[in-house]
C-alpha cells in the first residue's frame, strides 16, 4: 500500500471538515440563522468570532447554515447529473447507432449554450426553489458527465479484452458492469470531484445574482451578495463564504488529483 | 590522431523514470559500453528492446531522448570529445557531420513543411551548400534512392508519399549534408517485408556509393548482416558480443548470440490432411461497415483437427478480417462457414455457446486483451465459471493445471497483467483461451508484439500444447519465418484474396506464383550476401522476361 | 485547397443549423416549458383577468409554432420586440450595452492573450521546475476562485485601499477613450484572471505537445538551434492549438462578464440580462440568450475553423 501523499491528506481532511460542519450545523452554529442579534457589520470579536452581518446577524452562524445549504444542493446537484449522465453516456457507448447518435446530438446542442446563460434563461420563467435550482443545475451538468462517461466507454469498449468477453458469450450486463465499469470509474471518481466544484461555483454564483437560494435562508453566494456593499467601506464581510468556496473547491481538487494519480498508477505500464 | 572516426569508451548512460504513484529515480540504461567505427565502415547494434542499441546510437550525436543523460565515458568524433563540445560546437557537428534516420519517418518529417525544404534545411541553415547546390544534391539522392519522379516529389508534403518512399527521404535528408557518420535507428522495422527489401537496398547502395560510415540499429539479425561489417550484440545495455558480420553469424560465441542467431529455426513436421475437415471456409466475401469494396474476396480455406493454418500475408490483406469473419464479429456479405459439420451463424448473436466455446481466439497485443483489472486468476477462471459451471476449490485446482500447462505456476494467480512481462501476459491468454477447451484458436499476430526470443518461446508452447490437448490453430502472421515454424498448411493472401493455397511444402516449393515469389523472396535470410543476391535474381529475371 | 474549403463550408453550414436549434432550444425553454408564463410572471395572486390581458399582450394564445416564427422573424431583422417591464425596444437597449459589453471583453482579451501565451511559454519552457510549479499552483487556485471573489478582492485592493481606479465602473455617453479605459480596467483584470488560468494551461499543453513530436527531434539533430527549431519548426505547427484555445477562452469570456459586470455595476450585456431574468421579463431573456449564445456558437466555429484550415493534411490533400 503506498503511503498518503502529504497534498492528499490536506483535502481529505478540509473536504471532511466542510462536509461534518454541513451535517452537524445546527449544532456547531453558535446564534440561529436569522436571528439579529448585534449592530451592523461589526467586528470580528469574542462574541461574533466573523462578526455580524449587514442587518446584524452573527456572521459565523450564516456561514455555517451557508456552508451547509450550498454543499447540500451541490452533492444533490452531483449525484443527479452524475447518475443521469453516466447511465446515459455508458448506454450510448455500448447501444451505438441511432440512440447513440441522437442522444450525442441533443447533448452537443444543449453545451452549444453557455450553462450559466441556459440556466438564467430557464430561471427566468420556472420558480426559483432549491429542488428547481438542483434539477436545473444537474440537467445542464450531466452533458458534460455524458460526454465523459460516453468517451471513456467507447475507448473500453474497443478493447480486446472487451471484444474477448463478447466472443465468450458474455451478456451486455457483465460487458458494462465488469468490464467497463471497474476500468471506467477512476476518470470517474475524478470528474465528480471537479463536478462537484464547478455545482458549488455554480450555485454560489446563481444566488450571488440573486436567482439562487432566496433569502432569508442562508448560503455562501447570497452572503456575498448582502454584505458586497460594505467592501467599498472596507468591511471584508462577504470575502468570508468566498474563502470558503475557494478552500473548498481547492481541497476537493487535491483529492480528485490523487484518486486519478493513485488509478492510474494501478493500471501500471506503459507495455 | 587514430584513424577511427567514431571511438566509443566506456559509455554510460542513465535515465530518470517517472513511475506513476511512485518517486521518480535513476536508472543505468548502459553500463560501460566500448567500439570504434573506421571511415566507411557499417557497424551492426542488435539487440532486443531494452538493450539501449538506440541510445548508444544517438550518444554518437551526443544527443540524449526524453529524460536520458550521458553519465560517463568518452564520445570521440573525428578526434574530438564530443562529450566535452560546448553547445554550438554540438550544432556543428549534429545535422551535417553526423546524422540521424529514425524508424517512423511519417512522424519525423514536419508535417507543415515540404519534403525538399526540410532535406536542404541542415545543409543550408548550417552554411554547408548553398540553396541550390543543397537541392541539386537532395534531387539526386532521391534518384539514387529509387524515388519516383527525383525532380518534383521534394515539391510535395510528407503526407503526400508513401511511408516506403518517406523512409528514402528521410535517408536522403541524412546523406545530403555529406555527412561522415549516418546512424540508422531500426529503419525499416515499420515497413512491410516487400518495402522492407528495397528500401533496404537502397539504403546499402547509398551507403556504398558515398563512402558514408553507419551505424545500423536494429532488432533483426538478419538484416543488420546484410548491411554491417561488424555486429556488436546488446543485452540490458551491456556488450554481449562483438565482432565481425562473418564471426557473429558463422561462428557466434556466446550463448546469448546463438540463440539470436538460430531464432525462429524451429523444426517442425508437417502433419498430413485427414479425411474430414474441422473448418471449412467457403466463399467467403466480406466488407465493412460504410464502406464500398470488399476487404475478403471469395476466400476458402480449410483447416483440420489438430493441425495448424497459417494466414500470411502484408497490411492490407484482409487477414484479420478473415479472423472477424471466422469469430462472427463481422458477418460476411457472401459465403458461410462451417465448423464441426455444422454451419455457423454469421452473427455472433446467432451462435451457440457451445460454437463460442470450441472457437477461441488469442490477439496481437496481450496487454489490452486482458482487463487490468481482473486478477491472472480471474482472467482465466471466467471461462471455467462461464462454460463449465466449475465455482470455488475446483475451479481453483483447474486454474492451477492450466498455469502449469504454460509454463509459469501457480505463484501468479493472484497478480494482476500489469505486473507479468510481455510473454508472460500472452502465455495468460494462451490459457484463458485452453480453459474453455477449444477445438480451434484463431492466433492474430500473436508473436508480433515480442522480442524474438521470447516469441520462440510463445511458438514452442502452442506447438507442445497442440500435441498434449489437439486443438487446431488458425495462424494469422505477416512473418514468414513463423509460418515455416508452426504451419501444416498456409493460404497467402494479398488484396483480400487467397492467392496461393496448400499444404505448406507446396506453398514453400516453386513454381510460385509472382505474389508469393516476391513475399517469399523478401524475407531476410540469416545469411552475407543474400540481398545482392536476391537483387541480382530479381534483375535477371526482368531482364529474362 | 478543394478539401479544406469543403470542411470549413460544412462548419459554417452546421454553425448556422446549430444556432436555428439553440433559437428553437431558447424560445422553447422559455415558452413551452411546464408553467404559464403569464402566471409566474404575475404571480399566485393575479387575477384570471389580468392573467388573461398579459397571455394576449405576449401573443400566448397563438400557437407555438407560429409565435416561434414571428420571434425568428423579428430576431433576423433586428426586431427584438419590446421588454414587458419598461415597453422599450429592445433592439435599442442591446444596442448600446452590447458595445459596452464588448468593449470590456476586448480589453480583457487584450490583457489576457499575450499574457496567457506568454506565461504558457515559460511554463515550459521551465517545465517541470519552479516557474511552472508556481504557475500550476496559480492555475489550481484561480480555477478554485469564484468571479466575484476576485472582483470584491480586486475592489477592495485598488479601489479602496489605493483608491486607483473606481469601485464601480459608470460610463456614459460622449467619455472620452482614456476615461472609459481607467474606469473598465478593473473589470478587465478580473475577468483576465477568470481565464488566464485556463488559457495557459491550455497554452503549456498545445505548446509541449508540439515539442514532445518527432520532428522537433529530427530539427535538433539537423543542428539548428533553439530558436530556429522553435520558429520554423515548432510555431507553424503550434498556432492552430494556440488559437483554438484563445478562441475557446473568449467563449468562456462571454460566461465570465455577465459575473463581473454586476460586480462592477457596469452598463453591459450581462447585467442586462441579469435584471431582466429576476423581473422575468421573458422576451429580454430570450433576446440576451440568443445573442450570448450566437457569440459563444461564433467563437467555437471560428475555432474549428482554424484547425481545419492549419492542417496540412487538409489544405494539401493527396
Amino acid at each position: 500500500m503506498m503511503r498518503l501523499p502529504l497534498a492528499a491528506m490536506i483535502g481529505i481532511f478540509f473536504t471532511s471538515l466542510y462536509f461534518l460542519m454541513a451535517i452537524f450545523a445546527p449544532l456547531l452554529a453558535p446564534y440561529p440563522m436569522t436571528e439579529i442579534v448585534g449592530g451592523v457589520w461589526e467586528p470580528m470579536s469574542a462574541k461574533h468570532w466573523l462578526g455580524t452581518d449587514n442587518i446584524g446577524r452573527d456572521l459565523l452562524s450564516r456561514m455555517i447554515y451557508g456552508g451547509r445549504t450550498t454543499i447540500f444542493i451541490a452533492t444533490v446537484a452531483t449525484i443527479v447529473s452524475f447518475t443521469t449522465g453516466s447511465i446515459l453516456g455508458f448506454t450510448a457507448a455500448v447501444i451505438g447507432g441511432w440512440v447513440d447518435q441522437a442522444m450525442s446530438r441533443f447533448v452537443d446542442l444543449v453545451m452549444s449554450i453557455p450553462t450559466l446563460i441556459f440556466a438564467l434563461v430557464v430561471l427566468s420563467v420556472m420558480p426559483v426553489t432549491i429542488p428547481m435550482l438542483i434539477m436545473v443545475m444537474g440537467f445542464l451538468d450531466s452533458t458534460r458527465v455524458y460526454r465523459l462517461a460516453r468517451a471513456v466507454a467507447v475507448d473500453i469498449n474497443v478493447m480486446d479484452f472487451v471484444e474477448a468477453a463478447k466472443l465468450r458469450g458474455e451478456g451486455r450486463i457483465w460487458i458494462i458492469f465488469r468490464e467497463i465499469l471497474p476500468n471506467a470509474l477512476s476518470p470517474l471518481v475524478a470528474e465528480m470531484g471537479l463536478r462537484f466544484i464547478f455545482m458549488v461555483l455554480f450555485v454560489s454564483t446563481l444566488s450571488f445574482l440573486g436567482l439562487g437560494v432566496q433569502p432569508p435562508q442562508a448560503d455562501w453566494g447570497g452572503i456575498v451578495k448582502e454584505n458586497k456593499d460594505g467592501i467599498v467601506y472596507g468591511i471584508g464581510a462577504a470575502l468570508w463564504p468566498a474563502v470558503a468556496i475557494a478552500t473548498l473547491a481547492i481541497s476537493v481538487n487535491l483529492v480528485a488529483d490523487w484518486v486519478l494519480n493513485r488509478t492510474t498508477s494501478l493500471k501500471g505500464g506503459r507495455g | 590522431m587514430s584513424d577511427q572516426l567514431l571511438k566509443v569508451r566506456d559509455l554510460k548512460i542513465g535515465a530518470t523514470v517517472y513511475p506513476p504513484g511512485e518517486k521518480p529515480h535513476d536508472i543505468q540504461i548502459v553500463h560501460g559500453v566500448s567500439f570504434d567505427l573506421a571511415p566507411g565502415k557499417v557497424l551492426g547494434l542488435i539487440g532486443e528492446s531494452g538493450a539501449g542499441k538506440s541510445t548508444i546510437g544517438l550518444s554518437a550525436m551526443a544527443y540524449g531522448r526524453g529524460g536520458v543523460e550521458i553519465t560517463g565515458g568518452e564520445v570521440w568524433v573525428n578526434g574530438r570529445d564530443i562529450l566535452q563540445e560546448s553547445v554550438k560546437g554540438l550544432r556543428a557537428l549534429r545535422g551535417t557531420e553526423v546524422t540521424y534516420v529514425s524508424q517512423s519517418a511519417a512522424a519525423s518529417f514536419n508535417p507543415a513543411k515540404k519534403i525538399m525544404d526540410q532535406v536542404t534545411e541542415a545543409s543550408v541553415s548550417q552554411g554547408k551548400f548553398s540553396r541550390a547546390d543543397a537541392e541539386a544534391k537532395a534531387v539526386e539522392l532521391f534518384a539514387k534512392l529509387g524515388l519516383p519522379d527525383p525532380e518534383n516529389i521534394g515539391s510535395r508534403y510528407p503526407h503526400q508519399v508513401s511511408g516506403g518512399q518517406l523512409q528514402r527521404c528521410m535517408t536522403a535528408l541524412a546523406l545530403c549534408p555529406e555527412p561522415d557518420l549516418v546512424v540508422f535507428d531500426e529503419p525499416t522495422t515499420a515497413l512491410d517485408v516487400t518495402t522492407q527489401i528495397d528500401v533496404l537496398m537502397a539504403i546499402k547502395e547509398a551507403i556504398r556509393d558515398t563512402g558514408v560510415a553507419a551505424l545500423y540499429i536494429t532488432h533483426d539479425l538478419a538484416v543488420v548482416a546484410q548491411v554491417s561489417d561488424d555486429i556488436m550484440v546488446l543485452k540490458m545495455g551491456e556488450m554481449v558480443e562483438y565482432g565481425s558480420v562473418d564471426q557473429i553469424i558463422n561462428a557466434p560465441q556466446e550463448d546469448y548470440t546463438k540463440a539470436l542467431v538460430s531464432v525462429r529455426s524451429i523444426d517442425h513436421e508437417e502433419k498430413t490432411p485427414t479425411d474430414n475437415p474441422m473448418l471449412k471456409v467457403e466463399n467467403i466475401t466480406a466488407r465493412y461497415k460504410g464502406t464500398n469494396f470488399d476487404v475478403l474476396n471469395d476466400v476458402n480455406v480449410e483447416l483440420h483437427p489438430g493441425q495448424t493454418l497459417a494466414i500470411v500475408g502484408e497490411s492490407g490483406s484482409g487477414k484479420s478480417t478473415l479472423a472477424r469473419v471466422i469469430t462472427g464479429l463481422l458477418p460476411p456479405r457472401d459465403g458461410r462457414i462451417e465448423f464441426s459439420d455444422r454451419t455457423l451463424s454469421p452473427d455472433l448473436a446467432g451462435r451457440t455457446r457451445d460454437d463460442l466455446r470450441e472457437l477461441q481466439m488469442i490477439y496481437q497485443m496481450a496487454d489490452v486483451a486482458m482487463n487490468p483489472r481482473q486478477t491472472v486468476g480471474t482472467i482465466i477462471g471466467r471461462p471455467l465459471e462461464f462454460y463449465f459451471g466449475l465455482r470455488g476449490e475446483e475451479k481453483r485446482k483447474r486454474i492451477k493445471e492450466l498455469l502449469d500447462e504454460i509454463e509459469m505456476g501457480d505463484g501468479f494467480i493472484d497478480r494482476y497483467p500489469a505486473e507479468l512481462s510481455g510473454g508472460q501476459k500472452q502465455r495468460v491468454c494462451i490459457a484463458r483461451a485452453l480453459a474453455a477447451q477449444p477445438k480451434l484458436i484463431i492466433c492474430d499476430e500473436v508473436t508480433s508484439a515480442l522480442d524474438p526470443l521470447v516469441a520462440d518461446g510463445i511458438l514452442k508452447l502452442l506447438l507442445d500444447l497442440q500435441k498434449v490437448e489437439n486443438v487446431a490453430y488458425l495462424f494469422i502472421t505477416h512473418d514468414l519465418a513463423t509460418v515455416r515454424a508452426i504451419a501444416d498448411s498456409i493460404a497467402v493472401m494479398y488484396q483480400g484474396r487467397v492467392v496461393r493455397y496448400g499444404s505448406k511444402s507446396e506453398v514453400l516449393s516453386p513454381p510460385f506464383d509472382d505474389y508469393t515469389d516476391l513475399l517469399l523472396s523478401s524475407v531476410p535470410e540469416m545469411k552475407l550476401g543474400w540481398l545482392e543476391e536476391v537483387i541480382a535474381n530479381r534483375k535477371m529475371e526482368s531482364a529474362g522476361n | 485547397m478543394h478539401l479544406a474549403l469543403k470542411l470549413v463550408a460544412q462548419r459554417l453550414a452546421l454553425g448556422l443549423l446549430l444556432l436555428l436549434a439553440v433559437s428553437v432550444l431558447i424560445f422553447a425553454g422559455t415558452q413551452i416549458l411546464p408553467g404559464d408564463v403569464a402566471q409566474s410572471i404575475l404571480g399566485q395572486s393575479a387575477t384570471p383577468e389580468a392573467l388573461a390581458n398579459l397571455r394576449r399582450d405576449m401573443g400566448l394564445n397563438e400557437p407555438a409554432v407560429s409565435r416561434y416564427f414571428s420571434w425568428l422573424g423579428g430576431a433576423l431583422t433586428g426586431d427584438l420586440g419590446t421588454a414587458l417591464t419598461s415597453g422599450a425596444d429592445i433592439s435599442k437597449s442591446i444596442g448600446s450595452r452590447l458595445g459596452n459589453t464588448v468593449f470590456l471583453a476586448g480589453v480583457a482579451a487584450v490583457i489576457a492573450i499575450p499574457l496567457a501565451i506568454l506565461l504558457g511559454l515559460l511554463a515550459v519552457r521551465y517545465r517541470e521546475r519552479w516557474p511552472d510549479k508556481l504557475i500550476s499552483a496559480v492555475t489550481l487556485a484561480s480555477i478554485s476562485l469564484p468571479e466575484f471573489f476576485i472582483g470584491y478582492v480586486l475592489i477592495l485592493i485598488f479601489a479602496v485601499n489605493l483608491g486607483w481606479f473606481p469601485s464601480v465602473a459608470t460610463v456614459y455617453d460622449g467619455m472620452g477613450f482614456l476615461d472609459r479605459l481607467s474606469v473598465v480596467i478593473l473589470p478587465a483584470l478580473t475577468l483576465t484572471m477568470v481565464v488566464l488560468a485556463h488559457m495557459m494551461r491550455m497554452t503549456r499543453a498545445a505548446i509541449l505537445n508540439v515539442m514532445q513530436s518527432a520532428y522537433i527531434e529530427t530539427a535538433e539533430l539537423k543542428g539548428l538551434s533553439g530558436l530556429q527549431v522553435i520558429a520554423r519548426h515548432a510555431f507553424p505547427n503550434a498556432i492552430a492549438p494556440i488559437v483554438n484555445v484563445v478562441m475557446l477562452n473568449l467563449a468562456y469570456l462571454v460566461v465570465g462578464v455577465v459575473v463581473v459586470e454586476v460586480v462592477f455595476v457596469y452598463p453591459g450585456m450581462g447585467q442586462y440580462l441579469v435584471d431582466h431574468v429576476s423581473k422575468r421579463d421573458v422576451p429580454v431573456v430570450q433576446a440576451c440568450g440568443l445573442i450570448f449564445a450566437a457569440v459563444y456558437i461564433g467563437l467555437n466555429m471560428v475555432a474549428d475553423i482554424v484547425s481545419i484550415l492549419a492542417n496540412p493534411r487538409l489544405r494539401h490533400p493527396k
